[in-house]
């Protein structure tokens, strides 16, 4: 009951809401903008953070993360382009039905949707985010090994594109974070001389550039791309009819997406295209599907927003992002001196609390202004690329500088940028680098001391319960890519 | 479909050292054998002040794993050849002309003026002639973003021919 009070703090925090109102708008823009989204915009917005208390910053985070995973539907049903990589389920129902006339309906859908999902993501964070950090407290550094190791694996096994090379991409990831003074010995590892690298190589400048500078790059090689833009006169709430065909499918996708997002792995955009798909399979009437059908639209759409809650328990409990842009919070906590994991459940609930009800006023809130707004967001995306796209890049620039005040970090920012686009460009996903780069000295100091602590036997892994069941589920990870291949095949 | 099944053809028949597979994989593995050579250079911490390993065998592992899983996607490919992209187009390679030209300005002369050139130069090739936009993107929306950052977050821009003039 205490918890639930707690909750509501920033309704009562005139501060809060105004952060609450400020992070959902900003959201919905970076969702509606294609190329950038809720991991970009969170980075850019990183600096700013610094001049906000702890909470206030990470509420802010997190509203830009629950609307800007909602935003990439609105541009995803008018233009056919997904405003995030999390929309690209919507596109295939929500264009279509759009190019019958019924915008309108497509993004009353979407927007209930995603709120419902959202919601239901949100509760889910409320009750197994604190039971999750009490098992956290059976966890010593092989656990936590282990666990990361596990996370790693995931994003081979249900992370976008080809397993190897996500795996490939993490490792890279892993090999960035060691970069710098090694924080056991204090020996330089790759630091060529530069005396800026012993520090290591920040988590913005590279995230910065293999999300916003690759996707300016990206954008350069298709100036020439002309958007048929669908006219939207209002948005529709969904009819009684529409109610009944879709309440078991966004129930469904609300499910599946927090289960989806609590593993490591890119959320969201995972998330969608099984809701899409499991929306299909039970669907009466799987024929509509890429032709307009209203469940498609449901069925995308509940599941990536609730990726958000679902991300947020294991950001939260064990200090282990589920996706990239709760990868950009968790680094946020730890700038305002946040530690996550279970000791933040037991000495600041109410810091906690206070992030979960946000989160559930971000649903509400994105709802509205979705619901009015969704007009006027929508011309968001005629602002042209030549426009907009320098814009961007000053803006990149000065954040990135920001934080260390750091020249060095915006020639790194521009380096990762460049490859970025060629990771893109050849098939690797960039969330891994992400993913391995915040959990890389999490692994290494992780199995560093556990070699300490058994005395240099790596055998003695397999001797802790916890530690060996995330082993085997590793190697289950691992190996499903390769089943569903053969059941592919067959 | 059948776009993807040509496209496919057309990189089986490459000579392989031409294939987007082998210059992918001929990168990473050169990059990585070379950070691996260099991992040999690191120091060697004393028994006595070691803890568990080395600080070169984490990196030296992961740079293993990065080849060895680097070969498979190669031997993958070779079964089932990358489908070939497309050529990039001038204004990719202009926007990669920026960037360079952006670490040289504000190395040599300004940070504020390397993004406003930036800003004009992309802008322009990318097809805006107007010169009000052009202005807008390269002078005024950088000055406001320079202000911005200046007075909210105290930032101090690093020294050149136009920010000491702001600053003095």
């Amino acid at each position: 009951m205490d918890n639930l009070l707690l909750m509501m703090a920033p309704f009562f925090s005139s501060k809060l809401l105004l952060v609450l109102f400020f992070g959902t708008l900003f959201g919905l823009i970076l969702g509606v903008l294609p190329g950038l989204g809720p991991t970009t915009g969170g980075a850019l917005i990183l600096p700013f953070t610094m001049t906000l208390d702890p909470l206030s910053a990470i509420v802010l985070l997190t509203s830009i993360y629950c609307a800007g995973t909602y935003g990439g539907a609105i541009t995803a049903v008018l233009i056919n382009t997904p405003g995030t990589p999390a929309a690209a389920a919507t596109c295939l129902d929500g264009y279509p039905l759009a190019q019958k006339g019924e915008a309108g309906r497509a993004l009353g859908m979407a927007t209930v949707s995603s709120t419902v999902g959202g919601i239901f993501s949100v509760i889910i964070l409320v009750f197994f985010a604190p039971i999750l950090a009490q098992l956290a407290y059976e966890f010593g550094q092989p656990e936590y090994f282990a666990l990361a190791i596990f996370g790693l694996t995931m994003l081979a096994s249900i992370g976008e594109g080809s397993p190897i090379k996500n795996l490939i991409a993490g490792a890279f990831g892993i090999l960035i974070s060691t970069v710098g003074k090694d924080f056991m010995t204090s020996i330089d590892r790759f630091t060529f001389g530069i005396n800026e690298l012993t520090e290591g190589i920040g988590f913005i400048p590279v995230v910065v550039g293999l999300f916003a500078m690759s996707e300016m790059l990206t954008q350069s090689t298709l100036i020439n791309q002309v958007f048929n833009r669908i006219a939207l006169k209002a948005i529709k709430l969904p009819s009684k009819d529409d109610y009944k065909k879709t309440w078991k499918t966004i129930l469904r996708s609300s499910g599946i997406g927090s289960f989806i997002g609590v593993l490591p792995a890119e959320g969201g955009t995972v998330a969608s295209l099984i809701g899409y798909s499991e929306a299909k399979r039970f669907s009466k009437k799987p024929e509509e599907f890429g032709k307009g059908s209203i469940e498609g639209i449901a069925g995308a759409e509940a599941a990536n927003n609730a990726a958000t809650g679902g991300a947020m328990v294991p950001t939260l409990a064990l200090g282990i992002p589920g996706s990239a842009t709760t990868a950009v919070i968790l680094t946020g906590l730890i700038i305002h001196g946040v530690r996550p994991g279970p000791d933040l459940f037991r000495e600041q609930p109410d810091f906690l609390y206070g992030i979960f009800g946000a989160m559930l006023i971000a649903n509400v809130l994105f709802f509205i202004f979705g619901f009015f707004g969704a007009k006027i967001f929508a011309r968001i995306t005629l602002v042209p690329n030549k426009i907009l796209w320098p814009m961007i890049f000053a803006v990149s620039v000065c954040g990135t500088y920001s934080l260390n005040q750091s020249i060095i970090d915006v020639w790194i920012m521009l380096f990762f940028g460049v490859l970025g686009f060629f990771m893109r460009r050849y098939g690797f996903s960039v969330v891994p680098v992400i993913i391995g780069l915040i959990l890389g000295e999490l692994v290494e100091g992780t199995l560093r001391q556990s070699l300490v602590i058994f005395d240099g036997n790596w055998f003695m892994f397999f001797t802790r319960p916890i530690a060996l069941t995330f082993f085997i589920l590793s190697l289950i990870a691992l190996a499903f890519p390769l089943i569903r291949a053969k059941k592919i095949k067959k | 479909m059948k776009n993807v099944q040509k496209q496919k053809r057309a990189n089986k028949s490459l000579p392989f050292f031409f294939r987007d597979e082998f210059k992918v994989s001929f990168v990473i593995i050169f990059i990585s054998v070379a950070l691996l050579i260099t991992t040999f250079t690191f120091d060697i911490v004393p028994p006595i002040l070691n803890r568990g390993i080395q600080p070169a065998t984490f990196p030296k592992a992961l740079l293993v794993l990065i080849i060895v899983m680097t070969l498979l996607i190669y031997y993958l490919a070779t079964k089932n050849p990358w489908k070939v992209q497309k050529k990039l187009p001038k204004s990719f390679f202009l926007t990669l002309l920026s960037f360079f030209i952006f670490v040289v300005i504000s190395k040599t002369l300004d940070f504020f003026l390397a993004i406003s050139a930036l800003s004009i130069f992309v802008s322009y090739y990318w097809g805006e002639k107007r010169i009000f936009y052009l202005l807008l993107v390269g002078i005024i929306f950088p000055v406001i973003v320079f202000v911005f950052f200046e007075t909210i977050l105290g930032l101090r821009f690093p020294p050149g021919i136009i920010t000491n003039i702001y600053y003095s």
